[in-house]
């Protein structure tokens, strides 16, 4: 185990610079999962931190050494990715023994390691099985008994649970949560997915166009946005992110509705957001008033899609007696609820 | 398969109400390409059903186009199995075409890996002036061949008719090629497993591309062991003839003796029999595990 620390790290190709910059402290034995849309280069930071990827200026830190330039196998990491990478050719066993090649280990040493390690993993059974015959998950589980094995420092992972489908991605969260707390390691984990990276990590680092946006635990980044990316990335539905004018008082939305709250910033363009699930259904003497354009049940809620003005917002209605698709409905907000931004460069305003 | 059987089972509603309906056309067309496949395949056969029919006549039947020998006789056999330089040229071609193939395979491997996984400046520029050696028929290179295995004293040596096959452009191509379908994800975990880039090409990369190892092989043992005009120009030594010139040997000045010719050929195709038979599993175990991927 090891904390790792990213310095002013720039990765260019081609004369673009596609990471501007990034500095970032991941303590002993977090878990610290990136993420972003398509391109915003969290798998490019994850490869350089592997060695993967030169680095092209800054420095990448593992246990206080700067391995710039060391060869990705004396970095004491290991790294899961997205197609398991696996060899097809080798059983179970021999993929897991695979990371052990370079040790030092006694033939015995390696034998109990690759047992324990297939233990954890429930793969006892399944080690002199070859890759084809085991299913996608299964086969994940091989990837991370790979990087296990050798009780590295820092471990990677870039996007491995995309290739698995919904019911089996949601399990292999929770092993990889479980396995976690269970070994203590240092984590970094990439991936484009906000639920993913909400329910695992410890801290979240998002990304966009090769810019860390924000840093924080999955409430902070959830309740307190940085920006308006931010706002609308995490989170699903997405904030509603709203029209307004800042004024003596508080804000004023586009549809003329006044709201005492958020700094004063009088006469100043905000955008203004708010949650679905804060927006609540009221009979009367609601802020926003629209009619239902789509009601999508959810089970426990109902979501529904109003217009309001002309701007469609997403609000979070009962599950039992939802409005439905035509209904006039209003809506109200605890102004506590709000988040305010800058409408121009849509950073947030304290 | 209960959805397989159903359709089986259900007449469909247009042959219930035209039961008397001919068959339909796709039948004639199916007949015409398993007509043409037939045709097909006995051209194929024929010249290997020649060799064999000739292999078993007399001297004096030999242009005779009959299929089946008016007299058939082994003899044949017995005379070219028994010359002792018979066993020499065997020999001599498997030496060289297994030691070509061993070479071919590595080589080529490792440089269509080179070119395939390296970034570096001026590989399309390699890449393009080996496959641009293709174009180059072999009776062009065989002057320069000789020229150069003469300076170097390479002639009626096994090295002199080995070297020009020990690495081929079309071996580089394929194998650059089938490179490609390897996921850079199983170099890049090797690599950070602790294997350097040989034991990653060795380990990881080859056992991936067996199916094309086992093709290349094919291809290259079969091209050694029938080439002729190279090792016909690079030997005057008999002892170091391969079996298509020692064959050729056969006979004199006035008369070939084909029915020689042909026994000894019927015999040499036994080897390129057993190594497509050792190979062509390789090629059917890559294609069943390219079907399993998820």
């Amino acid at each position: 185990m090891a904390n790792l620390a990213l310095r002013d790290l720039v990765k260019t190709y081609d004369r673009t610079e596609v990471l501007h910059s990034i500095n970032l402290d991941v303590k002993d034995g977090e878990f610290v999962v990136f993420v972003g849309p398509s391109g915003c280069g969290k798998s490019t930071t994850l490869r350089m931190i592997a060695g993967l990827e030169e680095v092209t200026s800054g420095t990448v830190e593992i246990g206080g050494q700067v391995v710039n330039n060391l060869e990705p196998k004396d970095r004491d990491i290991a790294m899961v990715f997205q197609n398991y990478a696996i060899y097809p050719h080798m059983t179970v066993r021999k993929n897991i023994a695979f990371g052990l090649r370079t040790s030092k280990m006694t033939r015995a040493q390696k034998e109990a390691r690759i047992e324990e390690v297939a233990g954890i993993l429930g793969m006892t059974e399944y080690l002199d099985r070859k890759p084809n015959q085991l299913s996608g998950g299964q086969r994940q589980r091989v990837a991370i008994g790979r990087a296990m094995v050798r009780d590295p420092a820092v471990f990677l992972f870039d996007e491995p649970l995309s290739n698995l489908d919904a019911q089996l991605r949601t399990q292999m969260r929770l092993e990889i949560k479980k396995l976690h707390r269970r070994v203590g390691s240092t984590i970094v984990f990439v991936t484009h997915d906000q639920v993913e990276a909400m329910t695992m990590a410890d801290r979240i680092v998002i990304m966009k166009d090769g810019h860390i946006q924000q840093i924080g635990s999955p409430a902070e980044v959830y309740h307190a946005p940085a920006n308006t990316f931010v706002a609308q990335f995490i989170g699903a539905p997405s904030m509603n992110l709203l029209e307004g004018r800042g004024t003596a008082s508080g804000v004023t939305l586009w549809t003329g509705a006044a709201l005492a709250t958020g700094p004063k910033a009088d006469g100043k363009a905000l955008t203004i957001g708010i949650r679905p699930e804060d927006l609540h259904v009221v009979e009367s003497g609601g802020v926003l008033s629209g009619v239902v354009s789509v009601a999508e049940p959810l089970g426990s809620e109902t979501l529904v899609y109003v217009d309001v003005d002309g701007k469609e917002i997403i609000a979070s209605a009962s599950g039992r007696t939802p409005p439905a698709a035509g209904d006039r409905i209003t809506l109200d907000l605890d102004v506590r609820n709000l988040h305010v931004f800058d409408a121009a460069s849509g950073e947030a305003l304290a | 398969m209960a959805i397989a059987e159903d359709i089986r089972i259900k007449p469909s509603s247009e042959t219930l109400l035209r039961p008397d309906r001919p068959k339909p056309p796709r039948n004639y067309a199916q007949f015409i390409r398993w007509a043409l496949l037939f045709l097909g395949g006995v051209l194929m056969v024929m010249p290997l059903v020649y060799m064999i029919s000739t292999s078993l006549k007399y001297s004096f039947e030999v242009y005779n186009l009959n299929l089946i020998p008016e007299e058939p006789t082994l003899e044949n056999y017995t005379y070219v199995l028994e010359d002792g330089r018979f066993y020499t040229w065997f020999l001599n071609s498997l030496i060289i075409a297994t030691l070509t193939t061993i070479s071919t395979l590595i080589f080529d491997s490792l440089v269509g890996y080179v070119l395939c996984k390296f970034k570096f400046r001026g590989r399309y520029l390699i890449f393009i002036a080996i496959l641009s050696t293709l174009m180059i028929p072999t009776e062009m290179l065989v002057i320069p061949w000789y020229l150069m295995s003469q300076q170097l004293g390479w002639l009626d040596t096994y090295w002199g008719i080995m070297f020009p096959g020990l690495m081929t452009a079309f071996g580089v191509f394929l194998m650059k090629q089938f490179f490609e379908t390897v996921p850079d994800d199983f170099l890049e975990a090797a690599r950070i497993d602790g294997l350097n880039e040989l034991q990653i090409w060795w380990s990881v990369a080859m056992p991936l591309v067996k199916p094309a190892l086992a093709a290349l092989a094919i291809f290259v043992f079969l091209g050694n062991w029938t080439a002729f005009i190279w090792p016909l120009i690079a030997t005057t030594d008999t002892a170091l003839y391969t079996l298509p010139v020692g064959l050729s040997s056969f006979g004199d000045e006035a008369d070939v003796a084909w029915e020689l010719i042909m026994t000894g050929a019927a015999i040499s195709t036994l080897p390129t029999l057993v190594v497509f038979l050792i190979f062509q599993r390789f090629i059917i175990r890559g294609v069943v595990m390219a079907g399993l991927k998820g």
